[in-house]
């Protein structure tokens, strides 16, 4: 069995399965936030009105929850949000709760991996569909909807259909100024947006051995926007230095079987790499930055569980060390711990000498929710994930997804820059 | 179960325009209708009656985890989406919720059925006739889990 079948078999009490069994796999671990949370509320409610028992969960100390999509508090309907999460955590004992203003917080992918929340071989569902990031450490790591949770909550398990697996295998180590967005970019304008429908993206090869746990997070990260069921990443001895450093101890390498099955294998050369953009409105629209169009840019972005890992703050750090930004950006880091790494290392003061304004930890606009939504006919390049119409703000705005590299090349020239170019 | 179309001729109709981000702080049902299909089609919300049907493209419901989606259509009176094929979150949120319908059709519904167009979709035959038009296609039939759910009212109803 290939690493996720290996997962879900444990999950199920199963000795094996295979794609397109249908499961209910037990789950270790699960996350809501700000806008799946009171979203789960709502369908407890409904229950509750049918007479089903809500009140108790499965188990409080398998849950964690996050604030991150509308805080610092946006208005006033995202106030009654956080205040619902707050008696939520409070009515239902649940200790892991992320409060901002209260120590460390951030984007609840971010938190999945700098908290050590979850660990390879876990099964772990929560209330975005960026799940998919956490599959980096070597777990099932899959996104769902209220109902979907609120099911877990209760009852621990869920059901799934085993994916097919299809293996993207890069050769080598990608070259400087290349970055492990440029890598999923790729991938996505190869098999398109919903090249990965239904189905786990997996990635190896001594290209993926010789990356950092930051870059494989942004791999997996992205496999959901090629529709897939989750990303993941076999967890090695990378992986479990990254999770004992924030305090796991239990963490341990989990692989597949040397004789796994894959559907699909697709290779990638990392040397035949190079900065990339994914131009309105799809994430499956890609163009080599050198042949971008020529386009005025109003705003450069940095933000997101995509984009605004501490490794992103200091990719984009060295290119805007000693320059002046020409149009508006926001570096936004993705979690309190990252905001002090950042600070602590001086990266704080150089986004700041460059003209940028640093941001709290927020999806904020990623999601065209707040903090640097786009106008009518404002164009940005953003480190974020999707460019769909209005994904960023109106309409009518348009959105040209990058690494962080190309994001502050950018910023800095006020157009589609490859860092390479950069003078 | 008979319903008019509602076409959008067009592949990847993605969570954002179905529901845009600013509204996913909103958990009232109604209001949330109010504000479906907006980013795409917004006089949705004046012309789509109860009982109607969305018919489009390829990966329906691409993006977001979010629920709104199909509770935005749902509440705004839509009983099913018929779509070439559909993004996964979205298919089993609209099945899990007990929300929607995600019928997956067949290029010859895709063109044969126009907007406007009265149908009738019979499950038990995994059949659509067009009654406008007096024509007939095939859907594909729902797979096991999910016809079970569907039967019994959604995932918390369903006896695995």
């Amino acid at each position: 069995m290939n690493i996720v079948e290996k997962i879900l078999a444990r999950a199920s009490g199963k000795s094996s399965v295979s794609p397109d069994d249908v499961i209910f796999a037990n789950v270790d671990k699960v996350m809501v936030h700000d806008v799946s949370g009171p979203g789960v509320l709502k369908v407890f409610d409904k229950l509750k009105n049918k007479g089903v028992d809500v009140s108790k969960l499965w188990d409080p100390t398998k849950v964690w929850v996050a604030e991150d999509h509308f805080v610092p508090s946006a208005e006033k309907i995202s106030a009654e949000n956080i205040v619902k999460l707050s008696n939520f955590t409070k009515n239902y004992g649940i200790e892991k709760h992320f409060k901002y203003g209260m120590g460390q917080y951030g984007i609840c992918h971010t938190l999945s991996h700098e908290e050590a929340l979850v660990m390879p071989g876990d099964v772990y569902v929560g209330g975005d569909s960026h799940t998919n990031t956490t599959g980096a450490l070597g777990a099932f790591a899959c996104g769902l909807g209220h109902t979907d949770i609120a099911y877990v909550l209760l009852n621990g398990k869920i059901w799934f259909k085993v994916p097919e697996t299809d293996f993207f295998k890069l050769n080598g180590k990608l070259p400087e100024h290349v970055m492990a967005k440029d890598l999923i970019l790729k991938i996505i304008g190869d098999i398109g947006t919903d090249g990965g429908n239904y189905r786990t993206m997996q990635f190896g090869g001594t290209g993926i051995d010789a990356m950092s746990v930051e870059s494989r997070l942004t791999l997996c990260n992205m496999t959901t926007e090629a529709g897939a069921k989750n990303g993941i990443v076999e967890a090695d001895q990378k992986v479990v230095d990254y999770l004992k450093s924030r305090g796991a101890s239990n963490a341990q390498i989990f692989k597949g079987d040397n004789d796994a099955q894959y559907a699909n294998v697709y290779e990638y050369e990392a040397s035949e790499m190079e900065p990339l953009v994914a131009k309105p409105f799809s994430p499956e629209n890609i163009s080599v930055v050198r042949e971008a169009p020529s386009v005025e840019l109003d705003k450069s972005y940095i933000g997101s569980c995509t984009g605004a890992k501490y490794e992103d703050l200091e990719a984009a750090a060295k290119i805007l060390k000693g320059h002046k930004v020409k149009i508006r950006t926001e570096i936004l880091p993705a979690s309190i711990s990252i905001y002090k790494r950042a600070m602590e290392n001086g990266l704080l003061s150089i986004f700041l000498d460059s003209g940028v304004t640093v941001g709290p930890p927020t999806c904020g606009a990623c999601c065209g929710a707040h903090m640097g939504v786009l106008a009518k006919d404002e164009i940005c390049i953003s480190t974020t994930n999707r460019n769909f119409p209005g994904r960023m703000g109106h309409v009518d705005s348009q959105t040209y997804l990058s690494s962080p590299m190309v994001a502050a090349a950018s910023a800095i020239t006020g157009k589609i820059t490859d860092p390479r170019d950069l003078q | 179960m008979k319903g008019n179309i509602i076409k959008y001729q067009r592949d990847n109709i993605d969570t954002d325009v179905i529901i845009p981000g600013q509204y996913l702080k909103v958990h009232d049902y109604a209001e949330l209708a109010t504000h479906a299909m907006e980013g795409l089609d917004p006089d949705f919300h004046k012309k789509v009656k109860e009982g109607d049907f969305i018919l489009s493209g390829k990966n329906f419901g691409c993006g977001s985890s979010r629920e709104h989606a199909p509770i935005a259509l749902s509440h705004s009176g839509i009983k099913a989406v018929l779509a070439l094929s559909f993004a996964r979150i979205f298919y089993r949120n609209s099945v899990d919720g007990a929300f929607l319908l995600p019928i997956e059709i067949e290029e010859d519904a895709y063109n044969g059925i126009a907007d406007g167009d009265e149908i009738d979709i019979d499950i038990s035959k995994n059949q659509i006739t067009n009654l406008t038009k007096n024509q007939t296609y095939s859907m594909k039939p729902f797979s096991d889990i999910i016809g079970k759910i569907i039967d019994a009212g959604g995932l918390f109803n369903y006896k695995p």
